[in-house]
C-alpha cells in the first residue's frame, strides 16, 4: 500500500477493502466485525443504553493519548455514567486525503488497546475519505451500546439535598495537555491527558453501594459546567469548596499562563458522583483503590437552597456563584 | 465568555532559567515558556520576572516580596491578639 | 507557585480584613482603574472581606471596554479589506459594534486571528508576505511597550507588512478626567499594578496634590488588594492623602525606564476617544511619523458609517463608575455572556462580566 490515504480508499472498491483488511481488522478483530456484513448482529436483553459521539480533537496526537483512545474512552464513559456496562462500539472515520497510513495504524492500535482495557468490542465500522482540505486530518464518530442491570437508576435528575458530591481526581489535565501542544508550553514533568475508561471504576463503586444517584464525566466545559448541569437537571443547589478541588501544580501554572480557570477545563478520565451521604465514605475508599480514583475526594454537597445554582466557597472564605461555561473556552478539545 | 481570562493587566511571575539574546526560557511550577526580555535587558538567570503577553515587563524584587509577606504575618498576628 | 500562592493565604487575608475593619470609621469610596483589579476584586470576593464603610467602584480599566465603537467599527472595516489579516487579543472578537463584530466578520470569511502576544502577530506577518497584517493595538501602559517593541522588531527584521492600529490609551489622564467631572466623589484610588510597573508612582502625584484623593498602587493577589485598601483607609482616616506603593515587589520608584524609552521612541501622545467618556486630551498613543509605515491609520483608509451605540446599554456609565452592573436593566436578562449587548459583558476585565461570573448568591446575575 502507498504511504498515505488516497480518495480511492473511500470509494468502496479494492483499496477500501484493502484498507479495512490491513489497517483495521488485524487490530480490532472480533467475530461480529470479521464477518464484514453491512451490519453487526448481537443479542442483548434488558435495559439498553445507546450513546453517540464525534471526535474532532486537534492535535490528534497529544501527551497521554490520541483521537482513537479518546473516541473509545469517551464513548465507554458516556455509557458508564448511566450505570450501564459498555458492550459494543461502532466507529466511523472521515479521513482527509493525504493522511499518513502509518499514523492511521498508530491510531487504530490505540483504539485496540483502549477497547481491550475497557473490555468492549468494536463491531461495526465505516471509513470515508474526503478531498484534501475538506476535513482536518481525521474525524471519528462512534456509537456505543451498554446494558443496565435491573434496579440501577443513575441519572443527572436524581440528586437530593444532603447528598455528597465526589470527584475522582485532579481536574484540568486533559485540556491543559491539549492546550500546551497548541500554545508551545513545555512541561519539565510530562503532563498527560487523563484520558481513561472509567467503567471498571464505576462497577467497583456500584459493588459497594446501590445509592449512587448521579454520575457524570466533566468533559467539555469542565467541572463547573457538569455541576451546573446536575444542579439544573435535579433542581437542587450544589455547594463546593474550592480548597477541596484537586488540581496539579503544573495545571495550575499552565492555567495562570494561559489565562484559564481549571474548573472550566476539559477532563477525559474523571467523574463526578453524587451519592447518599451514608455511603459516601465507603464509595470514596473503594474509588481510591482504583488507579483512576487515587485522588478521589469529597468536594461538596447538595442542598435545597439556591436550586439550579452552584455556589463555591472560595479559598479566602467568601462564596461565589459558579456559572456554566459560556462561549468557547478551548475549541476542538475532544 | 471569558473564562479565558486573557487579562491584559495581568502578569504572571516566572523564573528565568536561561537567556539567549533578548529571549529567555522561563519556568513556573514545572511549566516552561519562552519570553522576550526586550523590555527588561537587566534580567539575569535566576531572576523572577512578570510575564505579560509574551514579554517580561519587570524584574520582581524578592527582598521587597519578603518584606511584604512579613508585613502580612505581622498584621495577622496582631489581629489574633485581639 | 512562587509569588502567587503566598499572597492568597486565608489566615493572612483575615488578618488584613480585621485590621481594615478596625481602622475604618467613615464611609469612603474607592475606585480601581484596572480591569485586572476589577476581575480580581470580584473573583476573590474582596467586597465581602472589607467592612460596609468601604464602598468600591470600578473605573475605566478594561482595554476592550474603553475602546470606542467608532474605533471598533474601523477595525472591522479593515478586516473586510482584501489580503488583510487582522490579529487581535481575544476579547475584542465578540464585542458587538455598530453594524457587526469581528467575530461576525470572521464567520463571513475575513481572516481574523486571536493572538496572545504582539510577537505572534509579527510572526504571522513574516509567514504571510503577500498579506497585510494589522494588529489591533488596545491596552494601556502595560501593553504599549510590547507593541512598541514589536514595531521595532518588524523594522529590524524588515517585515514591512506588519501594521498596528494604535488604540492604546494612558491611565493618569483618564483618572484626571474622571476626577474633574466630579460625577462620582472618590476618596481613594486603587492604582493599577502593572501599568505602574512601567510608569512608576510619580505620574499619580497630581491626585493627592490637586484633588486631595489618596492613591495606593496595588498588586493583583487578594492579599495585595487588601493591603492596598488598608493603606488607603489609613491615609483617608488621617486626612493625609499621598501616592504609595503597596506592590513594592513589582513597582519601583523609577518604573521601567527601558519600556518607557521604547514607548517614547515609537509613540507620541495625542487625544483618544474613550467609550462612555468621549475625547480625553493627551490620553492616547499614536505612532510617530518616523514609523508611519507601520501605522494602520496611515497605510489603510476605510469609509465608515456613523457609529451606533447599543440601545439600553449602560456600559458607558459602568465604565465611569456611575452605575454598578446590576443597576443596568439589561444586566443578566437581555445582556449575558452568551448574548452580550456591550463590551463590559464580553471582556473578562469588564465589570459586568466579572459581576455576572462571580456574583454572590445574594446579588448575582440580577436575581
Amino acid at each position: 500500500m502507498d504511504d498515505s490515504i488516497l480518495l480511492a480508499h473511500g470509494s468502496g472498491g479494492k483499496l477500501s477493502h484493502e484498507l479495512v483488511e490491513k489497517k483495521f481488522l488485524p487490530f480490532l478483530a472480533n467475530p461480529a466485525l470479521n464477518k464484514l456484513d453491512d451490519s453487526a448482529i448481537f443479542e442483548a436483553s434488558g435495559r439498553l443504553a445507546l450513546t453517540t459521539d464525534s471526535y474532532v480533537v486537534n492535535p490528534i496526537f497529544f501527551p497521554g493519548g490520541d483521537i482513537g483512545k479518546l473516541a473509545v474512552c469517551g464513548t465507554v464513559n458516556d455509557l458508564t455514567m448511566n450505570g450501564a456496562r459498555p458492550l459494543y462500539l461502532s466507529l466511523s472515520a472521515i479521513i482527509e486525503e493525504g493522511f499518513l497510513l502509518s499514523e492511521l495504524e498508530q491510531i487504530v492500535r490505540s483504539i485496540k488497546k483502549a477497547a481491550e482495557e475497557a473490555e468492549v468490542s468494536i463491531i461495526a465500522g465505516d471509513t470515508k475519505v474526503v478531498n484534501k482540505g475538506q476535513a482536518d486530518k481525521l474525524f471519528i464518530t462512534t456509537s456505543g451500546v451498554g446494558i443496565i442491570s435491573p434496579g440501577v437508576d443513575i441519572s443527572g435528575a436524581n440528586a437530593r439535598a444532603g447528598d455528597k458530591v465526589l470527584l475522582s481526581g485532579t481536574i484540568g489535565d486533559h485540556g491543559i495537555a491539549i492546550m500546551s501542544q497548541r500554545e508551545g508550553l513545555r512541561f519539565s514533568m510530562a503532563l498527560e491527558s487523563d484520558c481513561a475508561p472509567l467503567n471498571k471504576l464505576v462497577s467497583q463503586m456500584m459493588e459497594v453501594s446501590s445509592r449512587i444517584h448521579c454520575l457524570r464525566d466533566p468533559t467539555r466545559g469542565g467541572l463547573a459546567t457538569t455541576l451546573n448541569e446536575l444542579a439544573w437537571q435535579s433542581k437542587v443547589g450544589i455547594t463546593v469548596e474550592e480548597a477541596k478541588i484537586p488540581v496539579k501544580d503544573e495545571v495550575k501554572a499552565a492555567c495562570e499562563l494561559l489565562g484559564l480557570d481549571p474548573i472550566y477545563v476539559a477532563n477525559e478520565g474523571k467523574l463526578v458522583a453524587v451519592v447518599d451521604p451514608a455511603d459516601a465514605d465507603k464509595i470514596l475508599a473503594r474509588m481510591r483503590k482504583n488507579s483512576y480514583g487515587r485522588h478521589a475526594t469529597i468536594i461538596g454537597e447538595v442542598t435545597n437552597e439556591h436550586p439550579g445554582k452552584v455556589v463555591m466557597k472560595t479559598k479566602l472564605g467568601p462564596s461565589r456563584i459558579v456559572d456554566m461555561l459560556s462561549g468557547e473556552l478551548l475549541p476542538r478539545i475532544c | 465568555m471569558a473564562t479565558i481570562w486573557e487579562a491584559m493587566c495581568l502578569a504572571v511571575p516566572v523564573k528565568i532559567v536561561s537567556i539567549n539574546g533578548d529571549e529567555a526560557e522561563t519556568e513556573i511550577a514545572g511549566v516552561r515558556r519562552r519570553v522576550s526580555i526586550a523590555l527588561t535587558p537587566e534580567a539575569k538567570v535566576g531572576d523572577y520576572v512578570l510575564l505579560h503577553t509574551g514579554y517580561a515587563i519587570g524584574v520582581i524584587d524578592e527582598a521587597e516580596a519578603e518584606e511584604t509577606l512579613k508585613l502580612f504575618e505581622e498584621i495577622a498576628s496582631l489581629s489574633e491578639v485581639h | 507557585m512562587k509569588f502567587i500562592d503566598e499572597y492568597q493565604d486565608n489566615k493572612l487575608a483575615r488578618g488584613l480584613a480585621y485590621k481594615i475593619a478596625q481602622r475604618s470609621t467613615k464611609t469612603i469610596r474607592l475606585m480601581e482603574f484596572c480591569g485586572g483589579h476589577t476581575h480580581a476584586i470580584l473573583r476573590y470576593g474582596i467586597r465581602q472581606l472589607v467592612p460596609k464603610t468601604v464602598e468600591m467602584r470600578s473605573g475605566p480599566g478594561c482595554p476592550v471596554c474603553v475602546t470606542a465603537t467608532a474605533d471598533l467599527d474601523k477595525a472591522i472595516a479593515l478586516a473586510y479589506l482584501p489580503d488583510v489579516i487582522i490579529t487581535t487579543f481575544g476579547d475584542m472578537i465578540r464585542v458587538p459594534s455598530s453594524y457587526s463584530s469581528l467575530q461576525q466578520a470572521k464567520a463571513e470569511g475575513a481572516d481574523i486571528r486571536i493572538v496572545y502576544s504582539t510577537i505572534d502577530a509579527v510572526e504571522i506577518a513574516k509567514a504571510n508576505p503577500g498579506k497585510s497584517v494589522i494588529f489591533i493595538g488596545i491596552g494601556f501602559e502595560t501593553t504599549a511597550p510590547t507593541i512598541a517593541a514589536s514595531i521595532l522588531k518588524a523594522q529590524q527584521d524588515k517585515i514591512e507588512n506588519f501594521h498596528v492600529l494604535s488604540l492604546n490609551k494612558l491611565t493618569p489622564p483618564v483618572m484626571k478626567a474622571l476626577l474633574d467631572s466630579g460625577e462620582i466623589k472618590l476618596d481613594g484610588i486603587i492604582g493599577p499594578g502593572h501599568v505602574s510597573v512601567i510608569i512608576g508612582p510619580h505620574p499619580y502625584e497630581f491626585i493627592p496634590r490637586d484633588y486631595g484623593v489618596a492613591c495606593v498602587i496595588s498588586g493583583f493577589e487578594p492579599l495585595d488588594i487588601l493591603l492596598c485598601i488598608d493603606k488607603l483607609v489609613e491615609q483617608i482616616e488621617k486626612g493625609e492623602p499621598k501616592v504609595e506603593i503597596a506592590y513594592p515587589r513589582g513597582v519601583k520608584p523609577e518604573g521601567n525606564r527601558k519600556a518607557r524609552q521604547l514607548m517614547g521612541k515609537v509613540f507620541e501622545i495625542g487625544e483618544a476617544n474613550w467609550r462612555g467618556i468621549g475625547i480625553v486630551p493627551q490620553s492616547g498613543l499614536k505612532v510617530r511619523g518616523k514609523y508611519e509605515r507601520f501605522d494602520a491609520d496611515k497605510a489603510f483608509s476605510v469609509s465608515l458609517k456613523p457609529p451606533r451605540e447599543p440601545e439600553g446599554c449602560r456600559c458607558g456609565d459602568v465604565i465611569r463608575g456611575a452605575a454598578m452592573p446590576p443597576e443596568c436593566k439589561l444586566f443578566g436578562k437581555v445582556c449575558t455572556p452568551e448574548s452580550p449587548v456591550g463590551p463590559c459583558m464580553v471582556s473578562s476585565e469588564g465589570a459586568c462580566a466579572a459581576y455576572y461570573q462571580y456574583g454572590t448568591p445574594e446579588n448575582s446575575q440580577g436575581f
